[in-house]
């Protein structure tokens, strides 16, 4: 095969590899918005809090340890002690979930019967405030996560592509890992709404929040069940990306990475989102080492938007979105 | 007692129709105009005008546009940083291009050229509705900013791959250029600030505004009773992109003076002035003001107080606004949807009443 091809199919699983990873983060939008019918923008720094909560805890930070110093002018930075991988995880969804509590609390029961616009922006101004307390919690600096997730070129693909085409491809064994990850993720989500009670008491709230109140299902606590999934998500999307590029601001940029591939598979879709996900990872790499070098590069900043753009002049709803009825 | 519309007999449509039908208030507003205008120019020195004033009066243009968009016409848009750089860099082409034509026509024709990309980019406004369409226009935002630091030839090839804007004069005054009094950049951004606020309350209490509120209200039922949402809409996208191009050019022309795109006029800047609209009020001309003023004056109060008086670190003081602006936000969100503006409209109404409220 001429090499031009290999690359392409090499540039087309990364693609898809990248695909997975904004999937991650399009499943906990698609979560939240199924259940409440609310955008929520600060998905992408959720992410990034649930990592920085996740490297503090490994590490034995102290929390807010910097306005600690300022204000009572000690210099506490560590606890001195570090915690296992798995107890530090549980101990951030426990965080999470609290946040949860704290979202529901004070921003969502203020917002009942709001415009869903209003509680987008909401939830940009949640992103704001999640991204400054996170920072003041965790100090901003670049961290290392470590959870032993394995990393580096994938040998074994690299053997077995070279041995078939004379060119060995470069496949970041982490994607290979985040794939699987996703894939669970998908299956055990599906299961969980198709087979215990909450779940279908969740599918009952995305259907009709009236009808899933009438028969004694209550909001309140479905939403704090939903924030706390996301949060999952979230943390799952931040240990995935964290691992990759290190935790820093940066990680909740992915956000908006994340928002074409909703509008491409439509805000309501499980599926949609990772699919959305696969074409947007594979366009955008596509795209970029086809048109890239013609047009000065960086192409990957709006691609994605551009292509969400003109395919929703053909389908508003996205892929696989509910069809948009409108009734005056 | 003087907050009366009692003994204030209209006797002419115009006198009925007119913006502050209360006596007090117009008085007030012509009290505030003749102080802008005539008494701040002498007062101001280089820190207020470069910290506080200009950027507020810049950053009220560019709400006031965001506000035509999202507050009346109800889309919204997350796109105004790109905008805001169309406005910047024609401006810059056009000084650079036509050096002999004043700069004041250029920031209107920057203006112009943004009205023209705004309507553009609002096309797909017609068929995508709601969040599709935030999120689409973060599309042009993206998209913009690329643009101009791909192609040289938006920056004439300059080395740097920055705008910088060359000394040009109004009436043999410096306005824009390191040469630039601060006082003639304030005059300057407020001409165009209230010519501009001006323009935009007649517009959005015309036939115009009504057409945009009821494409707001509700879509369907405007088209319904014969309001043309390719037309609402479309004028909604350039007179809202019109502002911001001016608000842009300004920023770059007279408040900043040279501009790198992606650090200018990023997402965040996007983000900045629809929160200025949600805190100062949706749909009101006062809140663009209100939220500009809130916003610009929070991060010199914040600094003031915990980088120059408390002693702490400047990036633990900016963790602290991020913090303090989105809680803001969930926090008019919640308790007062409609921002400043709607506060102002009650001390209003209390004052009317006050003291007898009953």
């Amino acid at each position: 095969m001429p090499d031009q091809i290999l690359f392409a199919l090499e540039v087309t699983l990364n693609g898809l590899m990248a695909g997975v990873l904004y999937s991650l983060v399009a499943l906990g939008f698609v979560l939240i918005f199924k259940a409440s019918g609310i955008f929520n923008f600060a998905q992408g720094v959720m992410a990034l809090f649930a990592a920085l909560t996740l490297v503090g805890f490994q590490t034995g930070q102290v929390p807010f340890a910097h306005l600690v110093n300022v204000l009572f002018g000690t210099h506490v930075e560590h606890f001195g002690w570090t915690m296992p991988t798995l107890a530090a995880i549980a101990a951030t969804m426990a965080v999470m979930v609290v946040m949860a509590l704290l979202v529901e609390r004070l921003v969502l029961k203020g917002l009942i019967n709001q415009a869903p616009i209003i509680l987008f922006m909401a939830t940009i101004g949640l992103a704001y405030f999640l991204e400054g307390f996170g920072d003041i919690m965790w100090g901003a600096d670049i961290k290392r996560l470590e959870v032993g997730l394995p990393q580096g070129l994938s040998e074994t693909i690299d053997a077995a592509t070279f041995a078939w085409f004379g060119y060995g491809f470069f496949i970041d064994r982490l994607d290979i890992v985040a794939a699987l990850v996703a894939a669970a993720l998908v299956v055990s989500l599906t299961l969980f709404s198709q087979y215990t009670r909450h779940g279908r008491a969740l599918r009952a709230v995305a259907d009709d929040h009236q009808a899933a109140l009438s028969v004694g299902i209550s909001l309140r606590a479905i939403w704090v069940l939903v924030w706390s999934i996301a949060g999952f998500v979230a943390l799952v999307a931040g240990v995935m990306w964290g691992t990759k590029l290190g935790v820093q601001f940066s990680l909740s940029l992915i956000a908006l990475k994340a928002l074409p591939v909703l509008m491409l598979g439509g805000f309501t879709s499980i599926p949609g989102a990772i699919i959305g996900g696969l074409i947007v990872g594979v366009g955008e790499k596509l795209f970029e080492f086809a048109v890239g070098p013609l047009v000065g590069g960086a192409t990957e900043n709006w691609f994605a938007y551009m292509l969400a753009l003109v395919f929703l002049l053909f389908r508003p709803q996205g892929l696989f979105g509910e069809r948009i009825i409108e009734r005056v | 007692m003087l907050y009366r519309e009692a003994g204030d007999f209209k006797t002419s449509y115009a006198a009925d129709g007119q913006t502050f039908p209360i006596a007090f208030d117009r008085r007030r507003y012509q009290a505030v105009l003749v102080l802008a205008f005539g008494v701040v120019p002498f007062l101001v020195n280089d820190y207020w005008a470069n910290a506080v004033l200009v950027p507020f009066l810049i950053y009220a243009i560019a709400a006031i546009g965001l506000n035509i968009l999202t507050g009346y016409c109800g889309q919204v848009s997350l796109g105004t940083g790109g905008f805001m750089a169309v406005g910047a860099y024609a401006c810059y082409k056009l000084m650079t291009a036509f050096p002999e034509v004043s700069v004041l026509l250029h920031i209107l024709l920057a203006g112009t050229v943004t009205a023209l990309v705004g309507m553009l980019f609002g096309i797909p406004s017609l068929r995508i509705k709601g969040f599709y369409l935030a999120v689409a226009t973060l599309a042009a935002q993206f998209f913009l900013v690329w643009l101009f630091n791909k192609v040289p030839w938006f920056y004439n090839h300059s080395a740097s791959g920055q705008i910088s804007a060359p000394e040009r004069s109004v009436l043999g005054l410096a306005v824009t250029g390191a040469a630039t009094a601060p006082w003639a950049k304030y005059l300057v951004c407020l001409a165009f600030a209230v010519g501009l606020a001006w323009i935009a309350r007649n517009l959005t209490r015309g036939s115009l505004g009504r057409q945009w509120m009821a494409i707001r209200d509700m879509d369907i039922a405007a088209e319904i009773i014969g309001v043309n949402p390719l037309r609402a809409k479309l004028t909604a996208f350039a007179i809202s992109s019109f502002y911001v191009g001016v608000a842009g050019a300004l920023m770059f022309a007279v408040y900043l003076g040279a501009v790198e795109v992606g650090e200018a006029f990023g997402v965040n800047k996007a983000f900045l002035v629809l929160f200025m609209i949600i805190i100062g009020g949706l749909g009101s001309i006062f809140g663009s003001f209100a939220g500009a003023a809130f916003l610009v004056l929070l991060p010199v109060l914040l600094k003031n107080l915990l980088v120059d008086g408390l002693g702490w670190s400047t990036a633990l003081a900016a963790h602290v606004e991020l913090m303090i602006v989105g809680a803001l936000i969930v926090f008019f969100l919640v308790v007062e949807p409609h921002g400043l503006a709607q506060l102002w409209r009650l001390a209003k109404e209390k004052l009317r009443l006050w003291p007898f409220p009953h």
